[in-house]
Order: C-alpha cells, then sequence, then structure tokens
C-alpha cells in the first residue's frame, strides 16, 4: 500500500501542447492518502482515465512528478510500480481458465504455487466464480469475464494501489450492488489504496470515502459525499452530483440579499463575491414549495418512486423542487429557499459568506 | 396438415447451379470421363475401367511426385508460417511506415506467377544472375541447373519470397484488431514479452494463421508455373511436383486417361488434406 502524490502532473496527447486546452489534464496537484478509498468522477473526456493511467504508468506524464510513498517513481514502468487495474472492458487470457487467468499475475511475478493457489481460490470465492475455475475462459458471458478482469485486479495482496477505471459498466445493475459492497468490504478489511474512476455519481458516493470530481482536465473539488452535496465548491459540481442537479440562477448582490429578476432572496451572509457573473445556487431539495414566497408556474411534475420532482417557471428561470411522494402542489405555488442550502457563486466558482 | 410447396424457389437458385455446372461440374464430369477410356487420337474412344487409378497407384513416379510435394509444401510452411509472423510482430502499428511497409509487401503478390519464375530464373544464373554470380565468387558451388540440392533451395527461397508476405498481411490483420487494453492489462499483469505473445497475440491471430495455412498449404500443393519456369522439374526429375508431372503426362505425352485418373486423384487428395487441416485446426479451437 502506498500514499500516492501527484504532483503538478500535466498532460497532453499532442506532440506539442502551446495552449491550455491542448491539455487533456490541465494541472492536477493532489495526494491520494495510503488506504483511502477515492472515486474520481466526471463527465466522459474530462481527464479521469488518463490520470488513472499516469498513475499506472501507462502513460507517461508530459510534465509533473509521481510519487509512491514519497519515492519519485514518473520514470518507472507499470510493471516495477507494482499497481493494480481493472478497466472498463473485460480482458481476458482466451486460452486459460478461469483459476489461470487470476493466477497469472502472480506466476508472472514468480509467487510459489502453494501462495498462488491460496490467493486465486480466495479471489475466486469472493467474486463468485469458484465453480467456473476449470471453464475456459473464451466462453463466460461479459459479466462473468468482467469479474475475471476485477478478480486479477485484486489477486495480488502486495500492490501499491489499485484502480479501477469504470470496471462495472458491463455488470448488471444487482450485480454491480453486489461487487461494488464486495470491494468496499475489501477495502476495509486489507486497507488498499483504491481509485475508483466513475461517471456515475451513485458508484462513486456509495463507494468512496473522498470523491474527486473532475471538470475540462482539472480538478474541481475534493470531499466527502456529503460535503459535495451540500458545499459544491464549482456550479460543474452542483449540476453534476445530485439528481436533478443545483438550481443555478443568475443574480445581482445588494449586501445580505440576492435579486433575482423582481424577487429579493435574503442570504444567510455577506458573500465576499466582486465578480460580474454572480449566481446562486439551491439544491431542489431545499426548494419549499408552498403558499408562501416567490409565485412560480409549474410546468410538469416528475414522480419518481419516493419523491416528485416539480419542474417550475421561477423569474423566466427553470428551476425543480423535490417534494415528498405524499404532497400536493397547491393552487397557487410558491417557493422558498431554506437559506441552509443557499451558495453563492462567482464565475462559477463557490465564494464564502461572511456574517 | 398440409405443407406448402411452392417450387419457385429452384428457379431462383437455377442461375447458379447453371453457372457451377459450367464453371466447375462439367469440366470435372468430362475429366471423369476420360479417366475411365482410353483413346488413340481421332476422338475414338475405348472403356478402359479403372485401369488407369490402378495403374497410377502403382507408379512410382506419381508416389515420388508426390512425396515431392508434400515436402516441399511442409518446408515452405515452416518457414513462411513463423516468418510470417514475426515479420508482422515487427510492423510498425501506426505512422508513416505503416503504409510503406503494408506496399513493400504486397508487391511480391502483385508479380505475375511466371514472372516471378522468370525473374528468379535469371537471378540465380551463375553466368549473368545478381544471386548465382556472386555466391559462386564468393566460392561456393551454386548451380540449380544441375544439382538438385540448389535446384531445391532456389525454388523454396523463391516461394518465401513470394508468399511470406500473405502470411504477414494475415497475421498484420489479426494483430492490429487486438485492442490497446489487453497490452496494458498485460503490462499491469506483469506479462514477459513471450507471454504476452503466447497468451494475447497468437489466440487473437489464430484465425487469420488458420486462413494462412490453409492457403498456403493448398497453393504449395498445387505450386507449378514458378518451378516450371526456373527449373522445369529439373535436374532430372528433383522438382518434378505433382502439377508438373500431370502437365507432363497430359500435354506431354497426352496420356489422356492417365492424367485425367491423376487430376482427380490429385483433387480428391487436395480436399482431403484440407479438410483435414480445417477439422484439426477449427477442433483444437473449440476444445479451447
Amino acid at each position: 500500500m502506498a500514499r500516492i502524490d501527484v504532483n503538478h502532473i500535466r498532460h497532453s496527447y499532442l506532440p506539442n501542447p502551446r495552449k491550455d486546452s491542448d491539455f487533456a489534464l490541465k494541472e492536477v496537484h493532489h495526494t491520494f492518502e495510503d488506504g483511502g478509498a477515492y472515486a474520481l468522477l466526471g463527465p466522459s473526456g474530462c481527464g479521469k482515465t488518463t490520470l488513472l493511467n499516469i498513475i499506472s504508468g501507462l502513460l507517461h506524464p508530459s510534465h509533473g512528478q509521481l510519487l509512491f510513498n514519497g519515492r519519485d517513481i514518473t520514470n518507472l514502468s507499470t510493471q516495477e510500480r507494482n499497481i493494480a487495474q481493472v478497466f472498463q472492458f473485460p480482458v481476458i487470457y482466451d486460452t486459460m481458465t478461469v483459476y489461470e487467468n487470476l493466477a497469472f499475475p502472480l506466476r508472472n511475478r514468480r509467487v510459489p504455487e502453494a501462495d498462488v493457489d491460496r490467493k486465486v481460490r480466495e479471489t475466486l470465492d469472493m467474486i463468485d466464480l469458484a465453480s467456473l475455475a476449470k471453464k475456459k475462459a473464451r466462453g463466460l458471458t461479459a459479466d462473468q469475464k468482467q469479474k475475471i478482469s476485477l478478480g486479477r485486479g485484486l489477486v495480488r495482496s502486495d500492490v501499491n494501489a489499485i484502480l479501477f477505471d469504470e470496471p462495472l459498466t458491463v455488470i448488471d445493475p444487482h450485480m454491480k450492488w453486489v461487487l461494488r459492497s464486495q470491494l468496499k468490504h475489501l477495502h476495509r478489511r486489507f486497507g488498499y489504496t483504491m481509485v475508483y474512476v466513475t461517471h456515475d455519481q451513485t458508484e462513486a458516493l456509495t463507494f468512496a470515502d473522498r470523491v474527486v470530481v473532475m471538470y475540462d482536465g482539472e480538478i474541481v473539488q475534493i470531499g466527502t459525499p456529503a460535503e459535495l452535496f451540500e458545499r459544491p465548491r464549482h456550479t460543474f459540481v452542483g449540476y453534476f452530483i445530485g439528481s436533478p442537479g443545483m438550481n443555478v440562477l443568475p443574480v445581482a448582490l445588494e449586501g445580505r440579499t440576492a435579486k433575482l429578476g423582481a424577487q429579493r432572496i435574503e442570504l444567510p451572509g455577506v458573500p465576499k463575491a466582486e465578480a460580474s457573473a454572480v449566481e446562486l445556487g439551491i439544491r431542489p431539495e431545499y426548494v419549499r414549495l408552498g403558499r408562501e414566497g416567490m409565485a412560480v408556474q409549474v410546468s410538469k411534475i416528475e414522480d419518481v418512486g419516493r419523491h416528485k420532482v416539480v419542474r417550475a417557471n421561477l423569474e423566466g428561470k427553470e428551476i425543480a423542487a423535490v417534494i415528498g411522494e405524499d404532497d400536493e402542489v397547491p393552487a397557487e405555488p410558491k417557493v422558498r429557499f431554506d437559506p441552509a442550502g443557499i451558495n453563492i457563486y462567482a464565475d462559477s466558482w463557490r465564494v464564502e459568506m461572511g456574517a | 396438415m398440409d405443407k406448402t410447396w411452392n417450387n419457385k424457389a429452384w428457379f431462383l437458385v437455377l442461375p447458379v447451379l447453371v453457372l457451377v455446372a459450367f464453371s466447375a461440374v462439367i469440366p470435372l464430369m468430362t475429366v471423369v470421363n476420360y479417366s475411365v477410356q482410353d483413346t488413340f487420337g481421332n476422338n475414338v474412344f475405348f472403356w478402359a475401367g479403372t485401369e488407369w487409378f490402378e495403374e497410377l497407384l502403382h507408379s512410382d513416379r506419381f508416389w515420388e511426385a508426390m512425396v515431392r510435394n508434400l515436402i516441399f509444401s511442409f518446408i515452405i510452411l515452416a518457414i513462411e508460417v513463423p516468418l510470417g509472423i514475426f515479420i508482422a510482430l515487427n510492423m510498425p502499428k501506426k505512422g508513416w511506415g505503416v503504409p510503406v511497409c503494408l506496399v513493400l509487401m504486397a508487391l511480391p503478390l502483385l508479380v505475375p506467377w511466371n514472372v516471378v519464375g522468370t525473374i528468379w530464373q535469371v537471378f540465380g544464373r551463375n553466368d549473368i544472375g545478381l544471386l548465382g554470380y556472386y555466391i559462386n565468387a564468393l566460392g561456393i558451388d551454386y548451380n540449380y541447373v544441375q544439382d538438385p540440392f540448389d535446384a531445391w533451395v532456389t525454388v523454396i527461397v523463391m516461394d518465401v519470397w513470394h508468399w511470406t508476405s500473405l502470411v504477414v498481411l494475415l497475421c498484420y490483420a489479426g494483430l492490429v484488431s487486438i485492442p490497446d487494453a489487453f497490452y496494458q492489462a498485460a503490462k499491469i499483469d506483469g506479462a514477459s514479452r513471450w507471454a504476452v505473445f503466447r497468451y494475447i497475440q497468437l489466440p487473437k491471430m489464430q484465425r487469420v494463421l488458420l486462413i494462412a495455412v490453409l492457403l498456403r498449404f493448398m497453393d504449395s500443393f498445387m505450386i507449378y508455373t514458378e518451378p516450371f519456369v526456373v527449373t522445369g522439374g529439373g535436374p532430372g526429375n528433383s522438382t518434378t511436383f505433382l502439377s508438373i508431372d500431370l502437365v507432363k503426362t497430359a500435354l506431354g505425352q497426352f496420356d489422356l486417361g492417365p492424367a485425367a485418373a491423376m487430376s482427380l486423384v490429385y483433387f480428391l487428395i487436395i480436399l482431403l488434406l484440407s479438410w483435414v487441416f480445417y477439422t484439426v485446426m477449427t477442433n483444437y479451437d473449440a476444445e479451447r
């Protein structure tokens, strides 16, 4: 296990990057603590996989350094880094049996055969493939194959870190949940440093202690699931996490109040914002729908099971509100914003509010 | 319950049947016809029954040609398949080198067979041929016209030059279809270069290799033009392969009956061997 320091790493797939936009990874500076379970969350193309491949050594960064436990390993090969990585789509060795597939990473490292057998059997039980151990891997279904890939990532106990690159994409929902809990369980038991790339917020929030949200080649926020939910540092995090995402409304500031068209919204504090583009962010869970407050026109009500999502129009802006499954929408609906859920953004970045 | 019979389908496949009849069945049947008869010319035929087949199966000349041909096929497969794989593995996967290599590889395949023969016939001559002259200048006695061993070497090298490209191109196609993730996973798993070849590249090339072996086997077993142009089957009969022998019988001696019998046996052998190859390799495939 190791602490991984990503030291001002930049990466471009172009030979001579000039502009900032030439970089797939703009600048990442972050420490993955020893034994932490991290999720790298972000939309497709935000640089998550690039960062992961740089950590595992499949890619050499254009700039910056990578340290394992304080030792510079930027120029070491993947093999020398002793990392496990699971890919998005199943990679199996066709001609081998399930057992041999799992034994492969161990045998390549000349682990004594008795240990190989013990580790492989343990892993087979964990991924629930013990009954197929002697079968040729090529005849299996996609999710069984992916479990083999996962197993190959978990079979070595001495790795510095285990990296997952959207490993559950091809697994069906029920099994996804089971495997994710297995991973979580493993993490608690062995204290592996795990980095889990995903674009699925549920996956990220349930797997990780700390979620690293990436956007456009940069880390925009690192935090616990609760922090990401309550205090998104960037409007992107607000949109991206939560279902539906945060309401972001352009406002004008005036001391402790924010003006949205003709409406005035009381803020919990005085925002220290000097930027031109100021926005107010509020999660639909903090929008109270009732008979008091600002008048809205309801356009749509979506019943998603446990609760309802109300889509409405406030001063020409679309907003969403979450109400209970049994709550009714009043005849003349009005909304209030719970001050606890209000965040102010200047140029898309969150600003603190003074008392 | 009555089944609806619709014979219109026969009408629709008729064109294909006619085409196959004219291109394959009818010519083959004329050969069958010749094989059971004897003729002294003037289109007068006598019934000969299985006489030609019996004669053929007891003919040393036929068996010798067959053994020569099998040895030849075995040698060129043993050289071209590993060499083809080796070259394909070392070809660039991207960049300007790809089209250059592909064109270079395809060139020998585009040369007409008798031209290939002529090229090597001249190339190997020890009076004016670049190769023959310089090999002799190095003090090695090389003369494919008189020495059976030299003739064999020349014919084999020529075939390797002409056809290894086919194996290369097929293997290359198999190789480039392997997703990057496999190589990445192999790195993560600490696989050696050999393990990558053995467990990733070779299994992925298996299907194209099957085709390559089949094609090369059939072609080399039917080889005629190139050795005929270079050695004419000589010196003596040392490079007389089955098809050269067949043509000598049919056209050189104008023995239509024996030649027809030989053609049929030849045809059946190729069919049989190809079937064996195919079955063995696909079974092997299914088993795993």
